[in-house]
């Protein structure tokens, strides 16, 4: 139950994106077709999901002073983390490379600048910050990066039928995209507060 | 940027040590018509975050400065002997250092100002312009020109952030450059430990004409800075239609 709870915490009241607007710069940037949005956000929730697991396990058996060394190595949290999700990063680089070389290009500078997406690291801070446990990161990297996917997804399809709209010229394209996030991120915080536990009934 | 082990034997031959007409452009072009923040959408993140003052923001502007010329050129002068399989972790060592470098400066010599931005330092690592320049243009091109691309992206970013955080502050405290040397309350009820320019609470004088003012408090959520920064977007584009994207 703490493990649903969790997920959908992370996916919807405390979306990534919409909520603590982290993230943003590839969220704005790759949002222009439904496509490309798709892969990026596919890219975004396996690499949440595999560095979540595996920074906790950092945290919990190599930093902490009850980990292997002994020692309090609190200080050295930002490099590694780093280098967890820039190994991860690499590796999707590659398979996408391989698997979708269409995909590859669309996504340009992109894809290996989630690496440096604020919502990654931000991410796994938080789980250092709030004291989950194993299987709750896990459920917190599955929910937010399901959460980022959904509102890059919304923001893409938004644009596509902006398409037919009448902005003015100057605002199409990318000023929009930054008033209609704005607008979104007002929206969601209306959601901010809901308890999932209460009405879970426990 | 995929390339670059390879492109690097077919470059011409140049003087190491010019300022012309390009290397001018390199400073110039990102702080408008090719800004970082609002062309090539790097580093919005930390544009929401820091930019709620403009005295943190201009700290904070110094720093992605610093961090974004070195880095472009300690890149560039390993960009042949980077392999391509391990690039992104050699990038992020190099940030990661420089950042260190930036945090320990500021702590030794600016106690009171590494108070007030000590997380956001650390996030300059995960400021996407840093590695954006460092793949697009420092992974390709010669030292000197790299470093002077890290510079003008840097002060691009700056430029932004500063303007924003000028109407986030003085729309949502009242209030401009707090925590410098240079203070000012602008606009506000006086109270015992600060006193306004306009003092909204006043019975009677200028300020009495004001009592209708309120800070507004959207200006202080992250949201406010998407409006900002997409206005800014709208002036920069109907002033030059050429950077209009169809999209």
């Amino acid at each position: 139950m703490e493990f649903f709870n969790v997920f959908i915490k992370s996916a919807f009241i405390e979306n990534m994106v919409l909520a603590y607007f982290l993230g943003m710069c590839s969220f704005l940037a790759v949002s222009k077709t439904v496509k490309t949005a798709f892969g990026l956000g596919l890219a975004v929730i396996f690499v949440l999901a595999v560095t979540m697991p595996i920074n906790w396990l950092i945290n919990e058996y190599l930093l902490g002073e009850t980990g292997i060394f002994g020692t309090d190595l609190t200080f050295l949290r930002f490099i590694l983390f780093i280098a967890v999700i820039a190994s991860m990063v690499q590796l999707v680089e590659m398979i996408v490379e391989k698997v979708s070389p269409s995909l590859y290009n669309s996504l340009g500078i992109f894809l290996p600048l989630i690496t440096v997406n604020c919502a990654i690291l931000g991410g796994s801070l938080f789980m250092v910050s709030r004291e989950y446990n194993l299987s709750e990161s896990v459920a917190f990297g599955l929910g937010g990066g399901f959460g980022w996917f959904l509102a890059i997804i919304a923001l893409a399809a938004i644009r596509e039928k902006l398409k037919y709209s009448n902005v003015p010229p100057a605002l199409r394209g990318l000023g929009m995209a930054f008033i209609l996030t704005g607008l979104m991120g007002m929206a969601f915080m209306s959601l901010m507060g809901i308890d999932p536990t209460v009405y879970a009934g426990n | 940027m995929a390339e670059t082990a390879t492109s690097g034997v077919v470059e011409v031959k140049e003087p190491s040590f010019p300022f012309g007409k390009k290397e001018k452009q390199l400073i110039t072009d990102p702080l408008m018509d090719n800004n970082p923040v609002t062309i090539q959408v790097l580093g919005i993140c930390s544009a929401l975050a820091v930019t709620t003052q403009v005295f943190p923001s201009f700290v904070m502007s110094i720093a992605v400065v610093f961090v974004c010329a070195f880095s472009s050129l300690f890149t560039s002068l390993l960009r042949n002997n980077i392999p391509k399989q391990v690039r992104m972790i050699v990038q992020l060592v190099i940030i990661a250092s420089l950042v260190t470098v930036v945090e320990l400066v500021l702590k030794a010599f600016s106690f009171e100002v590494y108070k007030q931005l000590s997380v956001f330092i650390g996030l300059i690592i995960t400021n996407c312009i840093v590695m954006g320049r460092l793949e697009a243009f420092a992974m390709a091109n010669r030292p000197w020109r790299s470093f002077l691309d890290g510079i003008g992206n840097g002060l691009g970013y700056g430029l932004i952030l500063l303007m924003v955080a000028f109407f986030r502050e003085l729309f949502g405290k009242g209030t401009l450059f707090v925590g410098s040397p240079a203070e000012m309350f602008i606009i506000g009820a006086n109270n015992a430990t600060t006193s306004y320019w306009i003092n909204t609470a006043a019975e009677s004088g200028f300020g009495s004409y004001f009592s209708w003012y309120a800070n507004n408090n959207l200006m202080v959520l992250p949201a406010a800075a998407m409006f900002i920064i997409g206005i800014f977007i709208w002036w920069q584009r109907s002033k030059n239609p050429k950077l209009v994207d169809i999209s």
